[in-house]
């Protein structure tokens, strides 16, 4: 079954055409990289199907159904988001519990505490930073509640937002794992948004090379392994990780 | 002698619950070479730099056995005498070029008040200058960009003004920290590629202080890795993957990679060495 | 006790309760850690402990009438002295306390959260929403508060009632402008954002995620406004629109002094004083909730 789909996605901020005809289709369980210098466009496509970029035409559908231009709550409980910065995603007046309970409070679901219990054991988070405030928890901490956030209304599509690059490398190793196995404990869809290749090659199964608001080339993991990218932008993308890599 | 030589440096802050070390009694010495300082957030490395400058803000204080420049006892120097050193004998690189550039002025005024602050010289000589340190970072059209305010320009183009603007005095030493964090890879090449090749030209010390363990080796002759305010590895930038201590090992192997196998990424166990 | 105090201030509080009473328990430790913060703190609590005690705390019936002990000088029996009727001051202020105390905080009551709903509301949503309702707060705005105050009683009738009603009028758009503009600095936030893509609506999001970060700022600027309102409700009295006699509020009382000010100085210094003091209290308490609360200063770190 396709996850998502994206035909003909022209996005805009006002009369400013951001990109051009994106054509991708993600299957179920797939885990699938959109990747770009800033300005490329990237982040955009994910704000535009997450519906907090509402300016598009063309379609996009999940799960086969097409979505709004606002934000529904029937497609929030299918497809929810990661954001970049752990200290800008969640409400500083708001304890771990309130911000992990919300989602089921808007949506009505029973049994809050039990869920929330069962979340923190699924992130990695010991009970004692249940009741604690976003400023009493770390980078990682933090970030852990997002994802956990995101999972509470147990959707099968997850927008991830360059979801490590505010933290340390070692910090982004433990969320990095913690995706992989969430993904495969609980068959998540990843779409994400990075400009870190050696990230795609842990995490994804397929890429798409943005460029300017266009999709440059979609392409297997296993060619990105290989080195064996087409096009002469993602070659050169490549080639910088590489050679940082030394 | 070295150019900075740095012995038991420590950066204090008080807290209500006492005082905390955020450096730790660090020793180090620089020659005209190009020193990483490598850590993860909170290991003391910007704070290592800022005391270099002698700016870290109250309440925090600094202290050291040792703490020379070019033979200046930088411990008991002025507020006043550290303004000279500032900018003339040593300057600093910052992370972000919005924030460090003056929003209200435009490029080639701050690039020349950055010179005229240290040295007196006649109006056309500076223009002169000012262009040719703008050509030296690899602006194509400097009498152009000369012109323009810092929303004019990309981050790229910013953070390179800024390192005209740090070199034009021609500084002994050269502190970057985090220089190209907020850039785009492929612009963070060209950029490191342009302080390197000043650095080598003028045969001034660099110190270039960044989380990005591959960065820092291919950039630098020698590395320090700090943890917690204290120095845990020391070694020559071809030898990192030889490194030894624990923490250093655990840093270079949760790097993923681009051609990636490992199934989950090894994750560092603190308690093996903060035990202490 | 040490249980009490390490049970709030514990790292990993384990219910919802322990937390917030945590969080309280800081802000008041850091309040009394600033000595004017605590000395107005101090005054506010004396103001109302006053009000309460009234009758006990008085010494006298502050409406009852001796002729014969007018204008009596402050002595043993009179502490503040007796005004023209034989009134004794010291009982009238201390009931005073009780006029002040309800006009401010009824005002607070009706003004701060219309001011907050409506700022709220007009910088979370935007366009022409906004436009309206701004273009209101500036009208409201543009009008000097005192003599709007004085048209609205002027129109209402005189009265403590009409007097409440006419400052809240008076007072909410400074609250809105506020709420907008803090509203506006979290309106793109990504926690904003997050919430959003739960399908919270927007009545959610404005009362449970954006109030919320607007009330610190709001209660520093409410504190520091008593102040303003306290002599506002005084100016109202003054002038004989405001608390009408016999009731012993304190603008109406350095009124009715006006006409002795020179011989018997102490019927109208002592309600001046209480004025002085109290405003003083809540200026004080205002600027260290400031610093307590601001969440771009404090509390964070």
């Amino acid at each position: 079954m396709i996850a998502l789909s994206l035909q003909n996605l022209d996005i805009f901020y006002g009369e400013t055409q951001i990109t051009h005809n994106i054509n991708v289709e993600i299957k179920e369980g797939e885990s699938f990289a959109l990747v770009g210098e800033s300005g490329s466009g990237k982040s955009t496509v994910l704000k535009a199907i997450a519906g907090l970029a509402p300016e598009w035409s063309g379609s996009i559908s999940a799960f086969g159904q097409p979505r709004s231009h606002n934000i529904d709550q029937q497609f929030a409980k299918h497809c929810q988001m990661v954001f970049q910065d752990p200290y800008g995603s969640l409400h500083p007046r708001k304890t771990v519990d309130a911000t992990l309970s919300e989602p089921l409070a808007i949506h009505g679901v029973s049994n809050q505490n039990g869920r929330v219990e069962d979340i923190l054991v699924a992130v990695g988070l010991d009970r004692k930073f249940r009741f604690r405030y976003p400023h009493q928890l770390s980078g990682g901490q933090r970030q852990r509640v997002a994802i956990a956030r995101a999972l509470m209304l147990e959707p099968k599509l997850l927008l991830l937002d360059e979801p490590t690059s505010a933290l340390d490398v070692s910090v982004q190793a433990e969320i990095l794992n913690l995706l992989k196995r969430l993904r495969r404990e609980q068959n998540l869809t990843f779409l994400m948004v990075t400009h870190n290749l050696p990230v795609v090659s842990f995490l994804c199964d397929r890429l798409a090379v943005m460029r300017h608001g266009r999709i440059v080339e979609i392409a297997d993991v296993a060619e990105l392994k290989r080195g064996a990218l087409k096009e002469p932008y993602s070659r050169e993308l490549m080639d910088i990780s590489s050679a940082h890599a030394g | 002698m070295s150019l900075l030589e740095i012995e038991n440096l420590r950066v204090t802050f008080p807290t209500p619950k006492g005082n905390i070390d955020v450096v730790r009694g660090i020793s180090f010495n620089l020659d005209r070479e190009r020193l990483g300082i490598v850590g993860e957030s909170g290991s003391g490395k910007s704070m290592t730099g800022r005391a270099i400058l002698k700016l870290i803000r109250a309440p925090g204080r600094v202290s050291a056995d040792t703490f020379r420049f070019d033979g200046i006892d930088l411990r008991n120097q002025s507020e006043k005498a550290m303004r000279s050193i500032r900018g003339a004998r040593i300057s600093m690189v910052m992370q972000d070029p919005k924030f460090s550039l003056n929003p209200v002025m435009t490029v080639g005024e701050q690039i020349a008040e950055a010179l005229q602050t240290h040295k007196r010289l006649p109006r056309r000589e500076i223009r002169n200058r000012v262009h040719t340190m703008l050509e030296a970072v690899r602006i194509a059209d400097p009498e152009r960009v000369a012109t323009l305010y810092p929303h004019e320009i990309s981050g790229g183009m910013g953070q390179r003004v800024m390192i005209a603007m740090m070199l034009i005095p021609e500084p002994d030493l050269l502190i970057a920290d985090e220089p190209t964090s907020a850039l785009d890879v492929s612009v963070q090449a060209q950029v490191l590629d342009i302080i390197d090749e000043q650095v080598k030209r003028k045969g001034m010390g660099l110190i270039f202080i960044s989380h990005d363990l591959n960065l820092v080796s291919s950039y630098c002759d020698r590395i320090l890795v700090m943890n917690s305010g204290t120095i845990v590895e020391e070694c020559n930038a071809g030898d990192l993957r030889n490194a030894t201590h624990p923490y250093t090992r655990g840093l270079i192997a949760a790097i993923p990679q681009l051609n990636e196998t490992r199934d989950e990424l090894p994750v560092l166990d603190r308690s093996t060495w903060v035990a202490k | 006790m040490a249980n009490v105090r390490s049970w709030l201030i514990d790292d990993s509080p384990s219910s919802r309760l322990q937390a917030r009473l945590g969080r309280a328990y800081r802000i008041s430790g850091a309040l009394s850690r600033n000595p004017l913060a605590a000395i107005g703190a101090v005054i506010i609590l004396i103001l109302i402990l006053t009000a309460i005690f009234a009758p006990w705390i008085a010494t006298h019936d502050p409406l009852k009438q001796d002729l014969t002990q007018r204008l009596l000088r402050p002595s043993g029996i009179n502490w503040m002295g007796t005004d023209e009727l034989g009134r004794d001051i010291w009982s009238r202020v201390v009931y005073g306390a009780r006029i002040t105390l309800v006009i401010v905080v009824l005002v607070a009551v009706l003004a701060a959260p219309a001011g907050l709903v409506i700022g709220a509301v007009a910088g979370y949503f935007g366009g022409w929403i906004d436009r309206i309702l701004m273009g209101i707060t500036d009208i409201f705005l543009s009008m000097p508060k005192l003599i709007l105050a004085l048209a609205l009683v002027a129109a209402l009738g005189p009265g403590i009632e009409n007097a409440i009603i006419a400052i809240a009028i008076t007072s909410w758009p400074g609250y809105a402008r506020i709420a907008r503009a803090e509203t506006l600095t979290f309106k793109n936030s990504e926690f904003i954002a997050a919430i959003r893509l739960q399908g919270a609506s927007s009545l959610r999001v404005i009362l449970g995620h954006v109030l919320p970060l607007c009330t610190s700022s709001m209660i520093v600027r409410v504190t520091l406004d008593m102040a303003g309102i306290i002599l506002t409700a005084a100016g109202l009295g003054f002038i004989g629109l405001g608390a009408q006699p016999p009731l012993p509020e304190w603008g109406a009382m350095i009124a009715r002094g006006r006409s002795f000010i020179l011989d018997q100085w102490w019927v109208a210094t002592m309600p001046g004083f209480a004025i002085i003091i109290v405003s003083l209290g809540f200026c004080f308490l205002g600027d260290g909730l400031r610093d307590v609360l601001d969440p771009k200063s404090g509390e964070q770190r």
